[in-house]
């Protein structure tokens, strides 16, 4: 008994619990800090509004990565949805609900429900696949949802909602309707709503869901299934199902990501959700270490503000981010490296461990 | 009339998806990675035969040699860096590896030559083909292309089926330890099979560029998908396969962009995949893999 409770003394929280407090403290602090910076004026605005949907990005996939054990290069359309649909809601609501605090949470959830739907509509096909052909697959579902957004044409009038897929005049717009998709010119007149304080809450909302779900009964069960399937499917996991409700976890947060996004600007391309943006999220994840949450939300606020900083070496960021991929994929995948790195951890602590006995003695 | 022409211009544009289409299903058949730097190799080749041509004045037939020696060689080193590390570890890794080297490929490509397109100068001076008092144009361009792409068709089933290397190659894709047992120089066919690939992505290069006269830094990178798609259409791992999807790809993308929507071509190319991958995985020409435990 009294073993047990002085275990329990040192052992306050689980160590998850205790790890995921620490992620929110930090983000909190990280939040207090850029407030002081940006009101200062050392950051602008316009980066605090980006940062945290890509935080929200970046964590929504490494959970595709790190959990699921599969690369999706589709996320960024997924992050189209949340932000098209989103954004649509904010416009159409914009004067029947004048509260932004009521409006915009509103408008994320929409976003993210909409984008866990299409999750789940993508991820019944997908999910049969695996590996180079899942990442392939996800890449050009990504492309599609972009393309078809690129190519839509939405407005409404007194008669109705109009929608057309060739072009503006197509639409029969009454002269003194609202056009709120114009084709590859995407939506303008989305509301300004995105706040940084509203942008910290929500990155704290995803870290809340993420840790939660990988320490839940389906969080074990999906990373069972990413280290074995067959031994997985032997104990009578049913892998479809833990795979889908993942990707469409993963959804409906780079949806939510997509609304905090599209709220940042007046108009908005779907050509912003292309490739490359699935690449610099996959380079947060990556630099953060896979599967680790925290690092993610790390790399992802380090990755934005630094180039920031040092305005000196961004026509070389793309570099040397592509670098950084090569580098890190070596270092911790390759035999000898991991052979290197551990036992040469393993001498450090055991330096250490050393030193603080003679400082007992 | 209109039709035929628009088939014509999808033969032609899908020969050149099917070259690149072969580097893919190569590597993938053997060193079985999806290579996603290839089409940023394609890239490459045009930048070195635009160099070659328009800065220091050579013809078009040195640039075109210059640039697959170039390719090949960029992309031995490329598999020697950043691949062969990761022959063990998980494909996870080395895909990322591989969207790395693509990456790198692309910015590097950026800051050398900028932002701006280049106006690429066609290697091709064939006279165009004239049908049916001028109702039907073939240019010089898509003939040399559908040439070209048979002969290296053929070319290649040839060296696969008849010489040492190309059987070694076979027996690698086939069962890699097994082929290291017989005395199969494991490395060396992959890195052979990296300098095939990429050689062929810079005549490739030179296709796309001559068909389609602007090269910037991702110019690559869409056919570069698109032909993976047109590998697995095919069935990865078959050439003759490669050649099939190549073409099915190109007629559907031309026809798409002329008769559904010009946004859209890219969505139904991409669609056709998913639907190939949900119906078929293994392709028109694909063996099927059954998983072992």
């Amino acid at each position: 008994m009294k073993k047990e409770g002085a275990s329990a003394k040192t052992k306050f929280f689980k160590p998850q619990t205790r790890k995921s407090f620490i992620t929110y403290a930090m983000v909190i602090v990280a939040f207090v800090v850029m407030q002081i910076l940006s009101s200062g004026g050392y950051i602008s605005s316009m980066l605090t509004g980006l940062l945290v949907p890509l935080c929200v990005y970046a964590v929504s996939l490494n959970l595709t990565v790190g959990i699921l054990g599969e690369l999706s290069l589709g996320q960024a359309g997924f992050m189209c949805v949340g932000a098209y649909t989103s954004a649509i809601f904010s416009i159409v609501t914009s004067e029947t609900i004048e509260n932004v605090w009521i409006r915009f949470p509103l408008a994320i959830l929409i976003g993210g429900i909409v984008a866990a739907l299409f999750g789940i509509l993508i991820g019944i096909p997908v999910l049969r696949l695996k590996g180079d052909y899942l990442a392939i697959v996800t890449l050009a579902f990504g492309e599609i949802i972009k393309n078809v957004f690129a190519a839509l044409y939405l407005g409404y009038d007194s008669k109705g909602v109009h929608v057309s897929l060739k072009s503006l005049s197509n639409l029969n717009l009454e002269p003194d309707g609202k056009l709120i998709l114009n084709g590859p010119q995407g939506i303008s007149g989305t509301p300004n709503d995105s706040t940084f304080i509203i942008g910290a809450v929500m990155l704290l909302i995803t870290l809340i869901i993420a840790y939660n779900f990988v320490y839940s009964r389906t969080g074990r069960a999906v990373m069972a299934i990413r280290d074995n399937v067959i031994a997985a499917e032997s104990v009578g996991l049913n892998i479809t199902k833990y795979k889908l409700i993942t990707f469409a976890l993963t959804a409906f947060l780079a949806g939510c990501a997509g609304a905090l996004y599209s709220h940042n600007f007046y108009t908005l391309q779907a050509s912003k959700f292309d490739y490359n943006l699935s690449i610099l999220i996959l380079v947060f994840v990556v630099l953060g270490g896979i599967g680790n949450i925290r690092g993610s939300v790390i790399a992802a606020i380090v990755l934005v503000l630094l180039p920031e900083m040092l305005r000196s070496i961004n026509s070389y960021r793309m570099l040397i981010y592509s670098i950084v991929l090569i580098a890190m994929m070596i270092v911790t995948s390759n035999e000898k490296t991991k052979t290197f790195i551990s036992t040469n951890t393993a001498k450090f602590k055991a330096l250490f461990k050393r030193e603080k006995v003679k400082e007992a003695e | 009339m209109g039709f035929l022409n628009n088939l014509i211009n999808g033969i032609s544009l899908g020969s050149i998806y099917a070259v690149i289409a072969l580097g893919y299903t190569l590597v993938y058949g053997i060193a079985k990675m999806l290579n996603f730097a290839h089409g940023d190799v394609i890239m490459v080749g045009g930048y070195v035969i635009f160099t070659c041509m328009t800065t220091w004045g050579l013809n078009s037939w040195l640039s075109i040699i210059i640039a697959v020696i170039a390719c090949t060689l960029l992309g031995i080193v490329i598999e020697k860096v950043a691949y062969k590390p990761l022959r063990q570890a998980t494909s996870l890794a080395v895909l990322i590896t591989a969207i790395g080297v693509s990456y790198f490929l692309q910015n590097m490509a950026l800051l050398i030559f900028g932002e701006k397109p280049v106006n690429f100068t066609s290697v091709v001076n064939v006279p165009s083909i004239e049908l049916f008092d001028g109702q039907i144009v073939i240019s010089g361009e898509t003939s040399v292309a559908i040439i070209v792409s048979i002969l290296i068709v053929v070319g290649l089933s040839l060296f696969i089926n008849k010489t040492k290397s190309g059987r070694a190659m076979l027996a690698v894709s086939e069962d890699r330890g097994a082929a290291q047992l017989m005395g199969v120089n494991i490395n060396r066919t992959i890195s052979l099979t990296f300098a095939i690939g990429s050689g062929l992505a810079a005549i490739a290069g030179a296709l796309l560029c001559s068909a389609y006269p602007t090269l910037q830094n991702t110019t690559g990178a869409m056919p570069g998908i698109k032909a993976f798609v047109a590998a697995v259409f095919g069935g990865i791992g078959s050439i003759p396969g490669a050649m099939i999807g190549g073409i099915l790809i190109g007629v559907i993308e031309i026809l798409g962009r002329a008769y559904i929507s010009p946004q859209l071509a890219d969505a139904i190319v991409f669609a056709v995949l998913i639907l190939v991958l949900i119906i078929k995985p293994t392709g028109i020409l694909g063996k099927k893999v059954s998983e072992k435990v």
